[in-house]
C-alpha cells in the first residue's frame, strides 16, 4: 500500500518535470510578450512528432534529436509570429491579450487537424532498445527514460533561469517584462525580445513534446490538454518565476498521482483544473507569484 | 421600433414561414437532418453572442450549457418525463449553473474568465464521460414511431424564439447596458449601469438559449453518447461561426452557423475533413483584420455603394453650390 503510494508520487514528479519544462515556455512567452498561445499544446505535440519521425525513419536516438525538434519549431515559431502574432504587438494589453488567445485557438485548431491528416489519430510513441528498462530502489521503480527525461527538464530550465539573469540578452527580455517602454528609451529592440522570447516558448514546448513522446505518448489531439495544463502550471507558479513554474509542474503532477490513486485514473485531469479555479479564486497571482502593480 | 427593426422582424418571420414549408416539399432526410443541424448552430452561435458578443466576456465554456441541457432533457424524457418540461428544466439547470459559476468567475479579470470558463467545461466533460460512458439510444417502441417532422418544427421554433429574444434584448435598455459594459466598464458604473448584473443575466440568457439547443438535441437524436454534447468542439464551433459571421450583431452568428454548416457539410461530401483549416484560417483573418466578421464586408460594402451612388449627385451639386449661395447671398447683401 504504501509502496504503491509512493511509486505513485515518484511516477507524478517524473510526469510533473515535463509539466513544469512545457508551462516554463508558455509562462515566458506570456510573461515577456502578454502573447496567450494557446496553441502551446499543438506546439507540444510538433515537437513529439518530429522526434517520433525522426526515430523511425532515421532511428535517431530520441534525446539526441531533442536539438532537432527545437530547431523545428524554431522554425515554426519565427513563422507563427511574423505571420500572425507580431500583428498584436501594438495592441494594448488586455485587447492583445484576448486577440492572441483567439489567434492561438485558430492556430490549434489548424495544426491539430493538419496532424490529424498527415499521421493519422493513433496513439504513438517511441519505443528504444532502453525504453522498457527501469532503477529499482526500495522496490521503487525509477524507468529510465523518464528519469533522463526529467534531468534533461531541469537543466534546460535552470540554463533558462541561469540565460534570463546572467547574459546580456536574458537581461534586456527582462528590462522588457519590466517595462517595455522605458526598454525601447535606453535602446532595447523591443521586437526582438519579443520575437527570442516566442521562440525560446516554443523550442521548450518542442522539447518537452519529445520527452512526452519517449516516456509517454503522443496524439494529435493532446493539444487542449497540454494547454490547459500549462495554464494550471502557470497560475500555480506564477508569472514571472522560472523555478517556480518548474515547482508548480511537480505539484501538479503529484496532484494528479495522488488523485489517481484515490479515486482512480479518469479523474487525474479534474484535480489539475480544480487546483486551477480554486488558486484563481484565492490567489490570482499564482502560489509563488509577485502581485502585479 | 424603427422601420428597420420591423423589417428586420417581418423578413425574420417570413424565412420562418418559408422554412416550415420545406418538410411538405421535400422527403429527403438528408435536407431536414441538415436543417436541423443548422437550427442547432445557429442556436448555439446566436446564446454564444449573448456572453460573448453583446457582453463582450469571451466564455470558452459553452459546451457545457449545451451538454447541461441536453443531460437533463435526455434523462428526463427518456425516463418517461413529458417532453415539455423535460426540456424547460433542460433550459433551466443551464441557468442555474451559470448563476452558480457567474459571480465567482467575473471577478475574474478578462482573460481569466475565458480559461476559467474553458476548465469547468472541461471538468464537466470530464465528469460526464466518467459518469454516463454509455449510449442513450431511444427504446424500440420509440424507435419506430420516430418521425422527422416533430424535431424539425421544435427546432425551428425554438431557433425562432432565440432570433427573436436576441433582437429583442440587443434593442433593450438590458443590452445596450451590456454593450456599455463591453466597450468602457468603469464608465458604465460611474453611469449606475451594475456591470456584475449585466454580465450575470448575460451568462444566464446565453445559458438558457444553450441549454434549449441541447434539448433539441436529445430530442431530435435517435441516439448518442450522454457525454458527447459535453465536448469542447461545440464550445470552439459556437465561438468560431459567430467570429466569422460578425460578434455583437444580430444577424452576425445567423449567416455565420449558416455558413459554417453548409460548407462543412459540402467539404464533407467531398474531401475528408477540410473544413477545419478553412475556418480556422477564415476565423484568424477575421480576428486580425475584420471584426466585425462578414457582416462588416457587407455594410462596408454597401456604405461604398451608396458612398458612389450619391458622389455623383453631390459632386454636381457642389459644382452648384457656389452659384446658389451667390443667388442666396445677394438678397442679403442687399
Amino acid at each position: 500500500m504504501v509502496e504503491t503510494l509512493v511509486q505513485n508520487i515518484v511516477f507524478g514528479l517524473l510526469l510533473g518535470a515535463l509539466y513544469g519544462l512545457a508551462a516554463v515556455g508558455l509562462s515566458l512567452v506570456f510573461g515577456v510578450t502578454k502573447f496567450l498561445n494557446v496553441a502551446h499544446g499543438e506546439l507540444l505535440m510538433l515537437g513529439g512528432y518530429a522526434s517520433f519521425w525522426l526515430f523511425n525513419l532515421y532511428r535517431v536516438d530520441p534525446f539526441l534529436s531533442l536539438p532537432l525538434a527545437a530547431l523545428a519549431l524554431v522554425v515554426v515559431g519565427v513563422v507563427l509570429y511574423l505571420l500572425l502574432f507580431s500583428r498584436t504587438v501594438k495592441m494594448d494589453e488586455e485587447q492583445k491579450v484576448q486577440t492572441t488567445m483567439l489567434i492561438g485557438f485558430g492556430v490549434s485548431v489548424i495544426l491539430q487537424n493538419l496532424a490529424q491528416r498527415l499521421w493519422t489519430a493513433d496513439d504513438r510513441s517511441i519505443t528504444t532498445a532502453y525504453s522498457r528498462m527501469s532503477w529499482t530502489l526500495f522496490d521503487i521503480r525509477f524507468p529510465i527514460v523518464r528519469v533522463v527525461s526529467m534531468v534533461v527538464a531541469l537543466v534546460l530550465v535552470i540554463a533558462l533561469h541561469q540565460f534570463l539573469q546572467r547574459s546580456y540578452f536574458g537581461k534586456a527580455i527582462r528590462a522588457t517584462v519590466e517595462d517595455w517602454e522605458e526598454a525601447t528609451i535606453i535602446g532595447i529592440d523591443t521586437h526582438r525580445v519579443y520575437l527570442v522570447a516566442f521562440i525560446i516558448g516554443a523550442a521548450l514546448a518542442g522539447m518537452a513534446g519529445t520527452l512526452v513522446s519517449v516516456g509517454y505518448s503522443i496524439v494529435p489531439s493532446m493539444g487542449l490538454e497540454w494547454t490547459l495544463v500549462c495554464l494550471v502550471v502557470m497560475t500555480l507558479g506564477g508569472l514571472g518565476s522560472i523555478i517556480g513554474t518548474f515547482v508548480g509542474g511537480l505539484i501538479l503532477g503529484v496532484a494528479q498521482a495522488l488523485t489517481a490513486f484515490a479515486v482512480g485514473g479518469a479523474y487525474r485531469q479534474v484535480v489539475g483544473l480544480l487546483l486551477f479555479l480554486l488558486v484563481l479564486a484565492v490567489r490570482p497571482q499564482g502560489l509563488f507569484g509577485v502581485k502585479e502593480g | 421600433m424603427s422601420r428597420r427593426d420591423i423589417a428586420f422582424i417581418i423578413s425574420t418571420l417570413i424565412a420562418a414561414a418559408a422554412l416550415a414549408v420545406v418538410p411538405t416539399i421535400t422527403t429527403k432526410e438528408s435536407v431536414i437532418n441538415l436543417l436541423v443541424l443548422v437550427y442547432i448552430y445557429v442556436m448555439m452561435a446566436s446564446s454564444w453572442n449573448i456572453i460573448g458578443g453583446i457582453a463582450g466576456q469571451v466564455n470558452l465554456g459553452h459546451a457545457a450549457f449545451f451538454g447541461l441541457g441536453s443531460l437533463v432533457s435526455r434523462i428526463l424524457w427518456t425516463k418517461g418525463w413529458p417532453l415539455s418540461i423535460s426540456l424547460i428544466l433542460g433550459a433551466l439547470v443551464p441557468v442555474a449553473f451559470a448563476l452558480l459559476i457567474g459571480a465567482p468567475s467575473f471577478k475574474l479579470r478578462g482573460v481569466y474568465f475565458a480559461i476559467g470558463t474553458l476548465a469547468m467545461a472541461q471538468i464537466l466533460f470530464i465528469t460526464t464521460r466518467n459518469l454516463f460512458p454509455m449510449i442513450s439510444s431511444l427504446p424500440t417502441e420509440a424507435l419506430s414511431t420516430y418521425s422527422l417532422a416533430p424535431r424539425y418544427y421544435m427546432a425551428l421554433g425554438m431557433t425562432l424564439l432565440t432570433v427573436l429574444v436576441v433582437f429583442w434584448l440587443s434593442r433593450s435598455r438590458w443590452g445596450l447596458g451590456m454593450v456599455a459594459v463591453r466597450e468602457e466598464t468603469s464608465a458604465a458604473e460611474s453611469l449606475g449601469v451594475s456591470a456584475l448584473q449585466h454580465k450575470l443575466l448575460a451568462l444566464c440568457l446565453s445559458a438558457l438559449f444553450a441549454g434549449l439547443a441541447g434539448g433539441v438535441f436529445a430530442y431530435y437524436s435517435a441516439g448518442y453518447y450522454l457525454f458527447f454534447p459535453f465536448f469542447p468542439t461545440w464550445t470552439f464551433d459556437a465561438v468560431m461561426a459567430t467570429y466569422i459571421g460578425g460578434t455583437g450583431t444580430v444577424i452576425g452568428p445567423i449567416i455565420g452557423a449558416v455558413f459554417y454548416v453548409l460548407v462543412k457539410e459540402i467539404l464533407a461530401l467531398r474531401f475528408v475533413e477540410l473544413h477545419p483549416f478553412i475556418f480556422g484560417t477564415l476565423f484568424i483573418l477575421v480576428v486580425l483584420f475584420l471584426p466585425g466578421g462578414m457582416i462588416q464586408i457587407w455594410s462596408r460594402l454597401r456604405r461604398l455603394l451608396v458612398r458612389k451612388s450619391t458622389l455623383a449627385p453631390s459632386a454636381a451639386k457642389e459644382e452648384q453650390v457656389p452659384e446658389t449661395n451667390m443667388v442666396h447671398d445677394r438678397p442679403a447683401v442687399e
